[in-house]
């Protein structure tokens, strides 16, 4: 019997369209996003109007006008006459150079710490711990306003400094120390940097093939670190050692010559380091501690050694569980380097915050400051998808 | 063959002193290795270097009382600057002839947060509790009826302004922060979206930007001839701010919760919003309880922020004490204490939802 | 007698001051399969752990394969490159292929060819009847699948001596066979095992010895026949009333 043409043309009876869920939907859609464009449309009308009632001007055309304001440290050229929009981008750059090197120097003292809470020497846990619970529980901004006061207001002027090594010398105008002049000779040498790299990694290949071929291995790792570090050593030495220091001296009021960190960038750095180093820190204890304590008695049920059992077994694992907490730290360091402002160090938001004040387009400055790290963030975020995707653990 | 032993089990025996007791001890954890021995000689090193110049500086060589600030230099740390200021670093500008009110402030603060600390407390009672303690607070610090003279909000400062700050983004951008949460898992993809905007926006920008924002712009945001006051705009901003961050906390919370407790609730005929409020939110919020305090740490030490926009928090009343003429220069001890001040509230909170997580892992647990 | 593969001479273990190994002394020839069982608590797991060094000992001597075990790493690496480990939660590498489980320790420990590796890997998947999973990941296996892996990872060092610990107490009822029956064929080419377990059908089978442990010390120990149909202590006779009531 064939029923199946006569159930082919019925389609499922409509509901009332008030009761319809897929109707509903769009109406409540409908409804709420009517209600915020309603809202921002509301602010932005009060805001012309605020605007236009104190003569203050729109548009981002003030970039392009002189900025007249000078600024303590640049990566790139800059001078007063330069654009408000050149004065942006030193400000971008500083924000960028502070918080690349505060990742570097935070996982750093982060992946120490972490190691250190999980030694089996009592005395070290217990002092990480206490560096880890110290600098945890106290607000960012009263640590950097304690390391610019040690550096700036307490620091003795330069006629006075404090010299912590053979030609460092604190004051409260900065760090000073001896700097390489630049020579000839050093290109050779950071050529052989690069000929080592290339050549590590070269020789960590091949090993790996030997391996794989006849079971023999070799201490790749220690032969490439030696390579990396060997190489421009002996260009170095071949050279004739050349290494003339720019040594700072103190001449009147100040010091010329050798290299100057300032106070702000000094206070800025170690601030956002230690801060953040305590919660890299616990990333990396909390990864270590992810993997089970089974997964290491394998290990060593098999006969591997405590090296290999970290490399091959421990590590790998461990990573999977750090890597996503220890990218959303990364961007903490980046947006916590805005507090830059309230020590003076010149960054994206200092700067930001200066031609706000110049211009008076309070509008136009946020919307900038806000845009870039938006990107910065989504940015980060999209690299640490892709990253996790690509290391997840398959199952079922 | 059979072997067997005495019916009796065997006794226990001690074991061997070198293994036991202080020597056992400090051989087991200090001296287990020739590194670890190095690493605890290093360790013992630095601290006969270290700690006797703070013990010297901080108590030994240290001044408790001075007239001013030139009679206080010399020696070691000078605590007579605190004894001086610790009033104004508590309290900032508050009218000196009020102070009960901050102090009141401060322990009525205090109180509502260790009554909600104990887990017997939570019901409706502790909501009640803690509306009728917000309205005390913002009554007794304001003044204007009840016979109080009326301080206004820019002399509110120190400790009661950091906490009013951090504990209203707290109790306001919850609710906030929920709604978020649960629009961001909607089916409905206008409301995801701009929910998801919302919150992706105000996480990825700093704090900093946010208080800027609030405090520059939201006086444009109002129509013509409206003002808000200052303090109010800074509330709104770490209410804003908060909000963002409970929601994504208890996002993940939502996100625990097994698919079957939904399909359950629909099976049994429950609305929309009686599945989340009697069955999706109760079980979500419970489990994330840990990180919302881990939140209330946080927002507690951003509250240092507010100084940017010239409001004077704990962090503001320190940095203006600190420029007194007759007391110039003791960075160290007003820093060494505020930062004292806060590592108390921090610490032990965070211990608190230490406790919390584990007690909440021995219900789940099997 | 056989060769002596394993022996333990006066063994003592404290946990801090609770003295959970007393007195042990056991001695396992070549060949010879030992099945350990007793109430929980009773130091069984503990004693075969401490045959791999995987837990210490304070006082008294163990000897495998001829080497003592000591504080001595070269020692301890000698004696773990002979001794294979089941365990009960299987702990295969959750970041590696079931080939790669099978070939880690041959190629970083033993220093083999990875082609040879790879080929003794295919042969044990082979014999404990799961070649076609060798490109999965063990988050892809059933239960039983991944304890038969783990015993294929024991065997590519090609051991003296196999122990188990419990290798089928994390598994449902119906994968428990699958995993006894390799132990079992392992137990008839010759394998020396000490087994702690609770399986007592498989014990029958293929013990030599019975062992039961209870509160840190060997009560009694006995071929299967004696042990079961007539033992001699009330301990042991309590337990096995237990046991075997279901």
């Amino acid at each position: 019997m064939t029923s199946e043409t006569a159930s082919a043309g019925v389609k499922p009876a409509r509901p009332v369209p008030w009761r319809d869920p897929a109707i509903r939907g769009i109406a409540y859609q409908v409804v709420f996003v009517a209600a915020v464009v309603g809202f921002i449309a509301f602010l932005v009308h009060n805001t012309m109007e605020n605007i236009g009632r104190q003569n203050i001007a729109t548009g981002f055309g003030f970039l392009h006008r002189e900025a007249a304001f000078g600024i303590g440290e640049t990566l790139i050229e800059y001078s007063p006459a330069d654009t408000y929009f050149r004065a942006f981008l030193v400000g971008l750059t500083n924000t960028l150079y502070v918080a690349a090197l505060g990742i570097v120097l935070a996982t750093l003292l982060g992946t120490v710490m972490g190691l250190a809470r999980l030694s089996s020497n009592w005395l070290v846990r217990k002092l990480a711990q206490v560096y880890v619970e110290t600098f945890r529980n106290i607000p960012l901004a009263l640590q950097l306003f304690f390391w610019w006061g040690l550096l700036n207001k307490m620091a003795p002027g330069p006629r006075d400094a404090i010299q912590i090594l053979p030609d460092v010398f604190v004051s409260n105008r900065g760090i000073v120390f001896p700097v390489a002049v630049a020579n000839p000779a050093y290109r050779w040498v950071g050529a052989a940097f690069l000929a080592g790299i290339v050549l590590a990694i070269g020789v960590s290949r091949w090993a790996r093939r030997r391996q794989a071929a006849t079971g023999r291995q070799l201490p790749a790792g220690w032969i490439g670190l030696g390579l990396i570090l060997g190489l421009p050593a002996i260009v170095f030495l071949a050279a004739g050692a050349p290494l003339q220091l720019d040594v700072p001296a103190l001449k009147g009021f100040n010091f010329s010559g050798g290299h100057t960190v300032s106070p702000e960038f000094a206070a800025l750095l170690i601030g956002l380091t230690v801060y953040s180093g305590t919660f890299i820190a616990e990333i990396v204890r909390a990864g270590i501690l992810a993997v089970s304590w089974g997964q290491s008695e394998a290990a060593m049920a098999l006969g591997l050694r405590s090296g290999q059992r970290m490399r091959l077994v421990v590590l790998p694992q461990a990573l999977r569980v750090i890597v996503p907490p220890i990218t959303s730290q990364y961007l903490g360091i980046t947006k916590n380097s805005s507090l830059a402002v309230l020590i003076g160090y010149p960054d994206l938001v200092s700067i930001a915050n200066t031609s706000m004040n110049q211009t008076g387009q309070a509008v136009e400055g946020i919307a900038i400051i806000m845009a870039v790290y938006l990107f910065i963030s989504l940015a980060i975020s999209l690299a640490m998808n892709l990253c996790n995707r690509a290391v997840a653990l398959v199952e079922r | 063959m059979t072997d067997l032993t005495d019916e009796m089990p065997v006794p226990a025996q001690r074991p061997p002193t070198a293994s036991t007791g202080t020597i056992g001890w400090l051989r087991a954890n200090l001296f287990n290795s020739v590194f670890n021995s190095i690493l605890t000689l290093l360790c013992l090193v630095l601290f006969a270097a270290a700690i006797p110049p703070v013990i010297r500086w901080a108590f030994v060589n240290a001044i408790w009382t001075a007239p001013n600030g030139q009679a206080c230099r010399g020696g070691g740390a000078c605590w007579a600057f605190i004894g001086e200021k610790i009033r104004f670093i508590l309290f900032g500008f508050f009218p000196s002839g009020e102070l009960w009110r901050p102090i009141a402030v401060v322990a009525v603060f205090l109180l509502m947060i260790l009554v909600a600390c104990d887990r017997r407390s939570w019901g409706r009672w502790l909501a009640y509790l803690w509306a009728a303690g917000l309205a005390a607070v913002l009554l007794v610090m304001h003044g204007g009826s009840l016979g109080l003279s009326t301080v206004e909000t820019r002399l509110w400062s120190g400790l009661p302004l950091t906490l009013i700050l951090a504990v209203i983004a707290m109790v306001a951008g919850f609710p906030l922060g929920v709604l978020l949460a649960l629009g961001r898992r909607s089916n409905l993809p206008a409301v995801r979206a701009i929910c998801v905007g919302y919150i992706e926006l105000v996480r990825g920008v700093p704090l900093i930007t946010v208080l800027f924002m609030a405090s520059l712009m939201l006086p444009l945001f109002l129509p013509s001839g409206m003002t808000i006051d200052k303090l109010l705009r800074a509330q709104i901003a770490f209410i804003l701010f908060a909000a963002a961050y409970l929601a994504e906390v208890v996002r993940g919370g939502l996100q625990a919760i097994p698919k079957g407790q939904i399909e359950a609730a629909d099976a049994l005929g429950l609305s929309y919003i009686q599945r989340t409020r009697l069955i999706v939110l109760p079980q979500a919020l419970s489990l994330v309880i840990p990180p919302l305090v881990n939140t209330f740490i946080g927002i507690f030490k951003d509250t240092a922020l507010v100084t940017i926009i010239s409001l004077f928090d704990l962090l503001g009343t320190v940095d203006a004490a600190l420029t007194d003429p007759n007391w110039q220069g003791f960075y160290v001890e007003a820093y060494v204490v505020v930062a004292a001040i806060y590592f108390c509230f921090c610490f032990f909170m965070s211990r608190y939802s230490q406790v919390l997580e584990r007690e909440f892992n021995r219900g789940t647990r099997r | 007698m056989s060769d002596t593969v394993i022996e333990l001479q006066g063994v003592h273990k404290w946990y801090g001051d609770f003295h959970v190994l007393k007195d042990l002394n056991l001695r396992v020839g070549k060949g010879e399969k030992f099945v350990v069982c007793g109430p929980s608590g009773s130091g069984k797991s503990t004693m075969i752990r401490c045959i791999n060094r995987l837990e210490e000992h304070q006082q008294g001597r163990i000897t495998v394969a001829g080497i003592e075990i000591t504080s001595d790493l070269k020692n301890i690496d000698a004696v773990r490159r002979e001794v294979g480990m089941v365990f009960q939660q299987f702990n295969l590498f959750p970041h590696l292929t079931v080939l790669e489980n099978l070939t880690l320790a041959p190629v970083w420990v033993r220093k083999l060819p990875k082609k040879e590796a790879e080929e003794t890997a295919r042969y044990y998947l082979e014999r404990v009847r799961i070649p076609e999973q060798a490109d999965k990941y063990p988050g892809q296996l059933s239960g039983g699948q991944q304890q038969r892996v783990a015993i294929a990872r024991s065997l590519c060092m090609k051991p003296e001596i196999m122990l188990f610990d419990e290798p089928t107490s994390a598994l449902d009822p119906e994968m428990i066979k699958e995993v006894l029956d390799v132990m079992i064929e392992l137990a008839h080419e010759g394998m020396t095992m000490v087994c702690v377990t609770h399986e007592m059908g498989f014990a029958r089978t293929v013990a030599d010895m019975m062992v039961f442990m209870d509160r840190g010390e060997i009560v009694e120990r006995a071929p299967p026949a004696d042990f079961f149909s007539n033992p001699k202590s009330e301990r042991t006779r309590l337990f096995l009333s237990q046991i075997l009531a279901h």
